[in-house]
């Protein structure tokens, strides 16, 4: 297996996120905190092999967002993005 | 009560040594590849090792020097928080207790940092007294990358978590600092046999 | 599941009637979860192979034989099985033949990437839209072209099928026989001015080559949609 095919995207998170904002999220745009980068859900980097989901920039590779899913409790990190638009 | 998909059994061998496994663990074939991130890349002659924080005088050591250091053979069996379980998994590696010898500090807690920025915290008793190594071969050859080579940090009695893959240096803390998985839930000890998994466990 | 349809030999579509499915978009998923009886689960995503105008939904999987989900799937499950499915999902990775008719498609996949993709192509048949529409396939042999007398079938009309075989050809194969590059991109994409929309779905390694090709060779990043496998042949 190629290491790098350990790096997906937004598209395999789409379900997780669709249950934790209720709304479709990999067309919802993210901008990075680290470097301004302005892009779709769908086309982040996303790491799901791990513990939790660790969501990463693709043009920085900062972590944007990790989600740990607990017994009865989820865990959202968002502090690796600045702003998220929504489409109402 | 969940939905039984008939005949399901997954990628598990049989529970013979299920006495060996802690509580919600689940024995594998292979060996899995878990990743936050990009694979770091160092190479050996950049590579290098730190024993830093509260310490009267923070140690370095390059790739050449590590290797001189003495090491051993172990045999573990490994337990990932994401159920799976690897029994009689064989590492060479350098005690973590020869990496502090003559180290003074008054810390209790260390920081394990690696490439790329993930962290781990652990007591400092967890790691000496034969308990954790920083291991560069498994199975008798070089570590791959995928699972954390050139070296990472070994400590079976933990959560695998705490094994810091691409591992660079501890750093001595007073206080019990949060590295990247235990600020966002997981238990900041991860005893497998207490399944400590997560906050509150 | 009311029907398996083999496809290939490693490759078979499970045709699902679900109760009060809401209908779905060309380019979704579904999450699929297994439970054993000791509780055990293992999760995994699947592109609906099937379009929007169908009401089943087909998943085609792609048999790994080291994977822990596939075999099950492509090996156990049986007619009258059912299965626990979280869906449709996804709104990035989407076509709709009703949204700019006119603008043309391009679609790349690689392997088992081609299920999404197969689903717009179908959903562009059974809406009668005339989109014109591209679909690049890589494949390692003919014998693993997923939907191959289909594609014959439905290509002409707008659309155009290219095949690159990367492992083995038949005697007398004219057509590309490697894996993608610059050049076989420079060569079947739509020319930059028109402002295609382009699908590219695969491996990692796969969808990263594609993109990057596209980008040097001056398609916008904002027109190209990715959606990567993992190795395991679909998103875990």
């Amino acid at each position: 297996m190629k290491q790098s095919d350990l790096k997906l995207d937004g598209n395999a998170i789409a379900g997780v996120l669709g249950e934790i904002f209720a709304v479709e999220m990999t067309v919802a745009e993210g901008t990075c905190a680290g470097c301004g980068n302005v892009a779709p859900m769908g086309a982040v980097d996303v790491y799901v092999n791990a513990p939790g989901i660790v969501v990463r920039c693709s043009a920085c590779t900062q972590v944007l967002m990790t989600i740990v899913r607990g017994r009865d409790r989820t865990w959202l990190d968002l502090s690796g993005v600045r702003r998220l638009e929504l489409r109402s | 009560m969940a939905f039984i998909s008939r005949g399901f059994k997954g990628r598990r061998s049989s529970a013979a040594d299920s006495s060996r496994l802690p509580p919600g663990q689940y024995l594998t074939t292979g060996f899995p590849v878990l990743s936050a991130g990009p694979t770091p890349h160092t190479p050996l002659e950049k590579w290098s090792f730190s024993i830093t924080g509260e310490v009267d005088q923070d140690r370095t050591w390059t790739w050449a020097e590590f290797q001189a250091l003495p090491a051993e053979d172990i045999t573990a069996d490994i337990h990932c928080v994401t159920k799976w379980s690897k029994l009689g998994t064989r590492w060479t590696g350098v005690p973590v207790s020869a990496l502090l010898e003559g180290v003074e500090s008054a810390a209790d807690y260390v920081t394990a940092f690696s490439d790329g920025g993930y962290t781990t915290n652990l007591p400092l008793e967890d790691l000496v007294g034969g308990k954790a190594w920083v291991a560069f071969q498994y199975d008798g050859q070089p570590l791959d990358r995928e699972h954390g080579g050139p070296a990472r940090l070994l400590v079976p009695h933990l959560y695998l978590w705490k094994s810091a893959k691409w591992v660079r240096g501890l750093r001595l803390t007073l206080d019990d600092r949060p590295g990247f998985w235990e600020s966002n839930g997981y238990n900041m000890y991860g005893d497998p046999w207490r399944e400590q998994r997560y906050w509150g466990d | 599941m009311r029907e398996l349809i083999p496809e290939t030999p490693h490759v078979s579509t499970l045709v699902f009637e679900v109760p009060e499915w809401p209908g779905h978009l060309a380019g979704q998923h579904v999450d699929v979860r297994l439970t054993a009886e000791d509780g055990y689960q293992a999760q995994r995503s699947y592109s609906i192979a099937s379009p929007p105008e169908d009401g089943a939904v087909a998943l085609t999987v792609e048999r790994l034989e080291e994977g822990e989900v596939s075999p099950y799937l492509v090996g156990e499950v049986r007619q009258g099985d059912q299965l626990e499915l979280r869906g449709p999902i996804g709104g990035y990775f989407v076509w709709q033949a009703g949204s700019e008719p006119q603008r043309p498609v391009l679609l790349i996949g690689g392997g088992s990437g081609v299920v999404p993709l197969m689903a717009m192509i179908r959903h562009r048949h059974a809406a009668g839209a005339g989109t014109p529409m591209r679909l690049l396939y890589s494949s390692r042999s003919l014998e693993d072209v997923i939907y191959r007398a289909e594609l014959d079938r439905l290509a002409g009309g707008g659309l155009a099928i290219v095949h690159t075989l990367t492992r083995s050809r038949p005697p007398g194969w004219t057509g590309y026989a490697r894996r993608l590059d610059r050049e076989m991109l420079a060569e079947v994409a739509w020319p930059v001015t028109l402002g295609a929309a382009i699908f590219i779905c695969g491996p990692t390694s796969f969808v990263e080559t594609a993109s990057a090709g596209l980008v040097e060779l001056g398609y916008p990043a904002a027109s190209i949609r990715t959606e990567r496998f993992g190795a395991t042949g679909g998103t875990s």
